[in-house]
């Protein structure tokens, strides 16, 4: 496989001989080892390695942008993306400035966790696996481990020269169990920037998922309609990701007149209590880097401050066309993509109610927790809890079967009435915005209380 | 991969090679107008070895000299699972339609005039909408080599378009839209636009719904949405050999409506989900899924198959690892109402297009709940508007057992799925408000 270091330089002066408003390009090497077990048997086990890279253009407004795995023939690449761009561009580039930088970014863990033989990663999920079929009433189990290692060098026109590196580890563990054709399943879900080590101590939670599984069987379904829901950190996290995250994603504000009247700054969103904010910048956590993938350096970005909207995620281009500032929020799920706006570490801050003093008041109400997956059309909301409790006067009562909650997002960050003093942050699963999926990212929240939330059921 | 095959072979008792190459343009609009112009080549090579009669994968972006791609193999036959299975020899495949040159010809500027023209009916019909919108064709090549002297070889074209329009007011939002794709060139969007003014001119005025049972009419996109992911595991072989499949213990049992029927079939010409043999190079054949209500057959692979002790169905399908059962096209037989007598039928009840969120819960126990992002209210036989904040919810092994009716008029949905409307008598809507 020819070393992306060595192409880079030629790479770098090819990008200088073009006439474009912009040219960038990334060049990507990874390696992955990945691991899954479907009921008590390993289903597959299996190594990948791969490298690729990019050219994107951008001519009068107009991008271009060419993806390859074949790293021969690098400046037809180059003439292709700049003839793209110039065929797509009728008007004006828009482009923030970012200086050039040049940088060397390790990926910041002792041990890549691809290198680990996969017999040290077998042998952890052997024990997983055989926990959960320990579980009388089980019917099976789908577990999922994977790891990356990647390399990815950012060269662009202004003189730019950016090597990145990170690693990834992704762990699934599902339980399934079953019962006169029904059928539940609950997901244990952790992530990490690369450390194996945080994969090694769940047998506990392993074992209480299953249990609970098989206690689901048995549980009533909630009756659908309107609801006191309080979340748990996990879910709560989830929550401001999908139902505001995605909103303060300028590519959906930037060009669209309606949108951005919705997105004014200082538009009021919640109670003073509500603060939540973006980083990347925080190092350790999926969703950190230094550089986006168009070079540019990351900030802490407050999305709201005491219930107000007071900034937005940007790439250089919505940046531009916004007059504000980049944020570093350009990102690509590989080099088969060009970046666009995403999230990084979103959370919700920390308040002063604790969790006791947050279900003290409610006569009838839900308690869910965990969360399957969530998704949002920017207005509305819905995301499926993996787990579900009755709350009545004021304490936890009885399972329920896991419950969908949905909601109108701005209406819903309004009816948040508590938010308490136990932020949590939660690095499973992944992000996905029109086909890049699953990208890395955090999450984070304390437990908050929502009013008035729409459950659906029986 | 001649090469890989001998290179493995000194170490393996059989071998597999699998290539695809594609080559695919884009051209993207947003905001109402052209933003981009993509090209995309990727290769991928995967090989599959067993030795002492375990399994070992790799796959890399490039051949190279193949040794990597052997020792990475190798590493993982020592702890793969015992290969059950026997890699088929030179096989005849049946006569697949799917490759049409002409596709390759159509230029940028056509592709450009498509979505220039979309986005111009879209916003001619409805002033404020914000529209993005893309055009885009392709060839995938896929070689497959194996030990015991089976070798596939396919090319295959495929073309598509689609268009996706936002009505903002206030913070109200309507999200409207359509897509097509084939592997014959799309030279007219009228369908794809057809579809989409209609959504509009559907959801011009919002209508109110009780919270409780209500008929509802799944339309071909709403059933994609909340119905048919379930359906495509549980009939997937490996879930059902795991017995996490609620229809798995049903063969020749009835377990839905009499007047559902449902097969896969990776025959149908001219379609992208369609292809000669799998990715194991099993011949393609079409799999009668539910006949007359009853479960009538799974979907298997090589290795699934063994374990089942059945035939490969010519089911198996390549992500990321090893083959695995999947669906090439499931296609829902049509009934004989149209869809205007469905909804002249019904007193109070709901058109559900678009459930957002429904296929993130208990996909495998069936049930499924989500919010209605495109829909319409029913009242006294006619669609009076769109209804928001509301959650249609259920488990599709009780609602498929009692089905009204299945529409005449079918349709593809993606590339996965082919399917008339389904008309189901009760089911449970939650609204806010």
């Amino acid at each position: 496989m020819p070393d992306i270091e060595d192409i880079a330089d030629e790479l770098a002066a090819e990008l200088k001989k073009h006439n474009a408003d912009y040219l960038e390009a990334r060049l990507e090497e990874s390696q992955t080892s990945y691991i899954t077990y479907r009921g008590k048997d390993l289903d597959s086990i299996g190594r990948s390695s791969g490298s690729g890279g990019n050219v994107r253009a951008l001519i009068k407004g107009g991008w271009g942008f060419t993806s390859f795995n074949s790293l021969d023939e690098l400046s037809k690449r180059v003439a292709q993306a700049v003839e793209q761009a110039r065929a797509a561009g009728s008007g004006k580039s828009y482009l923030s400035p970012v200086e050039a930088i040049v940088d060397r970014v390790p990926a910041g863990v002792d041990i890549n966790p691809v290198t680990i033989p996969l017999a040290e990663k077998k042998k952890l999920l052997d024990e997983y696996n055989g926990i959960i079929w320990s579980t009388p009433q089980i019917q099976t189990s789908n577990i999922g481990y994977s790891d990356s290692r990647k390399k990815v060098i950012f060269l662009n026109s202004s003189g730019s020269h950016i090597t990145q590196e990170r690693s990834d580890v992704n762990l699934t563990i599902l339980s399934i169990a079953a019962k006169d054709g029904e059928v539940q399943q609950l997901l244990l879900s952790r992530g990490s920037r690369g450390n194996f080590s945080t994969m090694q101590d769940l047998h506990e939670e392993v074992e209480e998922k299953a249990r609970h599984a098989v206690e689901m069987l048995s549980v009533p379904q909630v009756r659908g309609g309107e609801y006191t829901v309080v979340l748990n950190p996990f879910l709560a996290g989830v929550f401001a990701h999908e139902a505001f995250g995605h909103l303060s994603e300028s590519d959906f504000v930037y060009e669209n007149e309606r949108m951005r009247d919705i997105m004014t700054l200082g538009r009021q969103f919640g109670g003073k209590h509500l603060n939540i904010t973006d980083s990347a910048a925080v190092p350790g956590f999926r969703g950190s880097y230094k550089y986006d993938d168009e070079g540019t350096p990351t900030t802490d970005t407050h999305l709201i401050r005491e219930g107000k909207l007071v900034g937005r995620l940007h790439s250089r281009e919505t940046a531009a066309k916004m007059k504000e500032k980049p944020t570093g929020n350009a990102r690509a799920l590989n080099y088969g993509y060009p970046p666009i706006v995403r999230m990084t570490n979103t959370y919700i801050e920390p308040g002063d109610v604790s969790f006791e003093d947050m279900i003290a008041d409610i006569k009838e109400g839900i308690y869910a927790k965990d969360c399957f997956g969530g998704t949002t059309s920017m207005e509305m909301f819905t995301f499926s809890a993996g787990e579900a409790y009755m709350i009545r006067n004021g304490k936890i009562a009885e399972a329920l079967r896991p419950v969908v909650l949905t909601g109108n997002v701005f209406n819903t960050l309004e009816n948040i009435d508590a938010i308490g003093d136990d932020l949590d942050r939660n690095e499973g699963g992944g992000c996905g915005k029109g086909e890049q999926m699953p990208l890395p990212i955090s999450t984070g929240s304390p437990h908050i209380r929502i009013k008035k939330c729409l459950i659906g059921g029986s | 991969m001649e090469k890989i095959l001998s290179l493995a072979g000194k170490t393996a008792e059989e071998a597999e090679v699998y290539q695809v190459v594609s080559e695919e343009t884009r051209v993207k609009f947003e905001a109402n107008r052209l933003k981009q112009l993509q090209t995309r080549q990727q290769t991928n090579i995967a090989l599959r070895i067993i030795k002492d009669g375990k399994t070992g994968y790799a796959t890399s972006t490039e051949i190279g000299d193949g040794k990597e791609l052997v020792n990475n193999a190798v590493e993982t036959a020592a702890f793969g699972t015992e290969a059950k299975f026997k890699m088929p020899g030179l096989t005849e495949y049946p006569r697949v339609d799917i490759l049409d040159e002409a596709v390759d010809s159509v230029s940028i500027k056509e592709m450009i005039k498509l979505g220039d023209d979309m986005i111009a009916a879209v916003t001619g019909h409805t002033s404020g909408i914000n529209c993005e919108a893309s055009v885009g064709r392709g060839i995938v090549t896929v070689k497959i080599l194996n030990s015991r002297g089976g070798q596939a070889e396919y090319k295959k074209s495929f073309f598509s378009l689609g268009i996706e329009g936002t009505l903002i007011d206030g913070t109200d939002m309507l999200f409207v839209g359509d897509n097509e794709s084939s592997c014959h060139p799309i030279s007219d969007p009228e369908r794809v636009v057809k579809t989409t003014l209609r959504q509009l001119d559907l959801a011009k005025n919002q209508a109110k719904t009780p919270t409780r049972q209500l008929p509802v009419i799944f339309t071909p996109d709403g059933i994609a949405s909340a119905l048919s992911p379930p359906l495509m595991a549980a009939f997937n072989g490996k879930i059902v050999l795991q017995g996490a499949s609620p229809i798995g213990s049903k063969l020749g049992e009835k377990a839905f409506d009499d007047k559902f029927h449902l097969h896969d079939d990776p025959t149908v010409e001219y379609r992208p989900g369609s292809r000669p043999c799998d990715d194991e190079g099993v011949a393609s054949r079409r799999t009668s899924l539910v006949e007359r209500g009853s479960v009538n057959g799974f979907l298997y692979d090589l290795q699934t198959a063994a374990l089942s002790g059945k035939e490969s169905t010519g089911n198996g399908s390549r992500g990321r690892g090893l083959p695995s059962p999947g669906p090439s096209a499931f296609i829902v037989s049509p009934g004989n109402t149209t869809f205007d007598e469905m909804v002249a039928d019904i007193k109070e009840g709901l058109v559900v297009e678009y459930l957002m969120g429904a296929s993130q819960g208990n996909v495998l126990g069936g049930d499924f709940s989500g919010n209605v992002l495109l829909g319409y209210k029913i009242e006294n036989g006619r669609i009076v508007g769109r209804v928001k904040d509301t959650m249609v919810s259920g488990n599709i092994y009780q609602l498929l057992n009692n089905i009204a009716a299945i529409g005449s008029e079918a349709r593809w949905v993606g590339s996965s799925l082919q399917t008339p409307p389904i008309y189901l008598p009760g089911v449970a809507v939650a609204s806010q408000g």
